[in-house]
C-alpha cells in the first residue's frame, strides 16, 4: 500500500494553511494511502511519450482590449469583508514578531 | 407552463406562488433549498407579467420558475456553495448564467443544496444538512447537485441549474428520474461559477423533460468575453433537435468499458431495453472500445483535487467569507489556518491535501503529470470512437440511489459512482442523462447517458428526445408520473 506518513500529511496541511487536529492527521494519513493506491494506476502511462492535456478544448492567448470598463464599486468590493476600516480590508498582522 | 403563461391562463406571479406553496409543503422533508428568494422571484415574475400584458415579445421561458444550485453567484442573494466558509455571504455580482436567466425573464425561486464546493456524489457533504431523494426519503438525491435534482423530482421547480465537474448534474438526474445535461466545456460561461476544478467545471440545464432541458440550454449558453475559456461560436439548435424525434440512420456506440460489468442488474436491464428502443427507432447500435477509460477515474481524482487545491486557496478569511480566531494576538497566517480548519468540511480538506500532494515537487510527474497524459489518451479514444459513430451511450451510473450514510465512510466506494460520467468531463465533450425506467429490484430510477462530440450537443437532444418519446409511449405515461406523492404537511 502506498504509504504516506503522518508527518507528510502535517507538512501538506501547513502548505495548505489548514490547522488540522492530531486525530484528523492520523485519519487522513490512512485515507491518503488508500486513495493513492487507487489513483497511482495512472503511472502505467507515465513513461509513454504522450503530450499532456491541461484543457480539453484547446485555446491560445485569449485576450481582451486594454480598455477600462466599469467594475465593482468600493462598497460592493468591501461588502463581504470580515473586517474593514474606512475603504480598506482590515486584516490581522501579516508580519510576526522578529 | 410556457404555453399557459403565453396564453394568459396563468400569471408568472401565480406560478411562483404555487411553487412557493409546494416548497413550503414538502421541503421540510426533502431539504432541496438552502435559501428562498421570495421577494426577488415575485418581483421578476411581476415584471414578466407586465411585459406580457404590454404585448412585448418575451422568451418562451419567461415567468417559468427555476431552482439555482448554490455554487453560482446571484447578486445580493446568499450563496454558500454548501460550505460554512461562505455562510452569510451575499455576492456583489451576478454570474453570467444568472444574467442570462434574468434577461430571459426566468424566475429564480432560490438556491439549492449541494455537496460542499461541488465535491461529492451524494449531497451528504453539505455543511447544511442532507437533501433527500423524493423517490425514497431515506436515499440520496445524488451529488454534488442533489438539491437541484430533488427540487425537480419533488415538483418544487420545473427547471433547475446544476454544475458538472465529474458527473454532478448527470448522476443526480439519473437517481431522481430527471434530465440533466453537461454542455460542451466552454459553451456555458463560468463567470460567477465558484471554481472547483477550472478545466472540468461546467454549468448546465436540468428539468423533467428533454425539451424543457433544451429550452433552458439555449437560454444559458453562449459566448462570454468575461470567461477566457468561453467558446466564441453560436449556440446550437437544441430545441429543434429535441423535437426531431428521429434517429433513423444514426450510429450509436456502446462503450465496452462502460457496458455494465458489475453494475446493479436492474440498471443493466433498463439500459439494454433503452438500446432496443433506439434500435426499433431505426438507429444502428455499434460496440466501441475506449481502453483508456480504465484510468479515467484515477486521472480525475488527481486532476480535480489538484485544481481544487489551487482554487480554494482564495478562501483565506481576508476579503470575504468567515474569519475565525482574529482576537488581535494572532497573525494573518494563524487566522487563515484556523478559519480554513473550521470553514472546510472533511471531503474538501481531503481533496485539498490530495491535490497539494499531487502537485508537490517530487510527485508532480508521477501523479498530476501522468494524469494529464491519461487525459490525452481519453480524448484520443473519444475522437476515434466519434469517427465511427454519431453518439456514445452508457448507463449514467452503476447503481440506483443508495441509502443516506451507506457510502459516506468509504471515499473510494463513493468515487466509483462517477465511473461512467467522468470521461466526459476529462474530454470536454457533451453528456446527458435521461430516465430509462425504474430498476425492477428496488423501483428506483435508472439513468441513460448519451455522449456527443464537442460542440455537437444537439445530437444528445436528438437522441434523448427520441428515446424519451419511445419509452414514454411504451410506459403509457412519463416516468415522473410514477413518483411517490410526497405527504403534504
Amino acid at each position: 500500500m502506498a504509504a504516506i506518513s503522518r508527518e507528510e500529511v502535517a507538512h501538506l496541511a501547513r502548505l495548505s494553511r489548514i490547522e488540522m487536529t492530531d486525530a484528523e492527521l492520523d485519519h487522513l494519513a490512512s485515507e491518503m494511502g488508500l486513495i493513492l493506491d487507487s489513483v497511482s494506476k495512472v503511472q502505467a502511462v507515465a513513461d509513454q511519450d504522450i503530450p499532456p492535456t491541461s484543457h480539453a478544448i484547446a485555446m491560445q492567448n485569449v485576450m481582451r482590449a486594454d480598455v477600462v470598463v466599469p467594475s465593482l464599486t468600493t462598497e460592493e468590493t468591501l461588502s463581504g469583508a470580515p473586517a474593514r476600516e474606512e475603504d480598506r480590508f482590515k486584516v490581522p498582522q501579516i508580519l510576526g514578531e522578529e | 407552463m410556457s404555453a399557459e403563461l403565453a396564453s394568459g391562463n396563468v400569471t408568472a406571479v401565480e406560478l411562483a406562488n404555487a411553487h412557493f406553496d409546494r416548497i413550503a409543503a414538502v421541503d421540510g422533508d426533502v431539504h432541496a433549498f438552502l435559501h428562498i428568494d421570495r421577494e426577488g422571484a415575485l418581483a421578476q415574475a411581476a415584471s414578466v407579467d407586465a411585459s406580457r400584458k404590454a404585448g412585448e415579445k418575451v422568451n418562451p421561458l419567461a415567468g417559468v420558475p427555476l431552482a439555482l444550485k448554490d455554487v453560482l453567484t446571484q447578486k445580493g442573494v446568499p450563496t454558500t456553495c454548501g460550505s460554512k466558509m461562505l455562510e452569510g455571504w451575499r455576492p456583489p455580482y451576478d454570474s453570467t448564467v444568472v444574467t442570462n436567466l434574468k434577461k430571459a425573464g426566468v424566475v429564480i425561486l432560490g438556491k439549492t443544496n449541494m455537496d460542499e464546493f461541488a465535491m461529492g456524489s451524494s449531497t451528504e457533504n453539505s455543511a447544511y444538512g442532507v437533501t433527500r431523494n423524493p423517490w425514497d426519503l431515506s436515499r440520496i438525491p445524488g451529488g454534488s447537485g442533489g438539491g437541484s435534482s430533488a427540487a425537480l423530482a419533488g415538483f418544487e421547480a420545473p427547471l433547475a441549474i446544476g454544475t458538472d465537474t465529474g458527473g454532478s448534474i448527470r448522476q443526480p438526474a439519473a437517481v431522481t428520474g430527471t434530465v440533466g445535461v453537461k454542455p460542451t466545456y466552454g459553451s456555458v460561461s463560468r463567470y460567477g461559477l465558484v471554481a472547483f476544478s477550472s478545466s472540468l467545471d461546467q454549468a448546465g440545464p436540468c428539468a423533467r423533460t428533454v425539451l424543457d432541458t433544451a429550452m433552458l440550454h439555449e437560454v444559458i449558453a453562449g459566448y462570454d468575453p468575461k470567461d477566457s475559456t468561453s467558446i466564441n461560436a453560436p449556440v446550437g439548435k437544441m430545441v429543434e433537435a429535441a423535437k426531431k424525434l428521429d434517429v433513423k440512420g444514426m450510429k450509436i456506440g456502446v462503450v465496452k468499458e462502460l457496458a455494465g460489468d458489475g453494475y446493479q442488474a436492474g440498471v443493466t436491464t433498463r439500459f439494454n431495453e433503452a438500446l432496443e428502443a433506439l434500435l426499433s427507432a431505426g438507429a444502428e447500435i455499434v460496440e466501441v472500445s475506449a481502453p483508456s477509460f480504465e484510468y479515467a477515474l484515477a486521472a480525475y481524482y488527481l486532476i480535480a483535487p489538484s485544481e481544487a487545491s489551487s482554487n480554494l486557496a482564495r478562501f483565506d478569511s481576508m476579503r470575504y467569507g468567515i474569519r475565525i480566531g482574529d482576537d488581535g494576538s494572532r497573525s494573518a497566517e494563524e487566522v487563515m489556518n484556523m478559519t480554513r480548519e473550521v470553514g472546510f468540511g472533511k471531503e474538501v480538506k481531503r481533496r485539498i491535501i490530495l491535490g497539494t500532494y499531487a502537485l508537490s515537487s517530487g510527485y508532480y510527474d508521477a501523479y498530476y503529470g501522468s494524469a494529464q497524459k491519461v487525459r490525452t489518451l481519453i480524448k484520443r479514444d473519444y475522437e476515434a470512437a466519434f469517427a465511427k459513430v454519431d453518439v456514445l451511450v452508457s448507463p449514467t451510473c452503476p447503481t440506483t440511489a443508495f441509502k443516506i450514510g451507506e457510502k459516506s465512510d468509504d471515499p473510494v466506494a463513493m468515487y466509483l459512482n462517477d465511473v461512467c460520467t467522468i470521461p466526459v468531463n476529462l474530454a470536454g465533450i457533451g453528456g446527458m442523462s435521461l430516465p430509462c425506467g425504474l430498476a425492477p429490484e428496488d423501483g428506483l430510477p435508472v439513468g441513460f447517458q448519451i455522449m456527443s462530440p464537442a460542440m455537437k450537443d444537439e445530437l444528445m437532444y436528438q437522441v434523448g428526445g427520441t428515446l424519451e418519446a419511445a419509452l414514454q409511449s411504451s410506459w403509457g405515461k412519463p416516468l415522473y408520473a410514477s413518483a411517490p406523492t410526497l405527504a403534504v404537511k
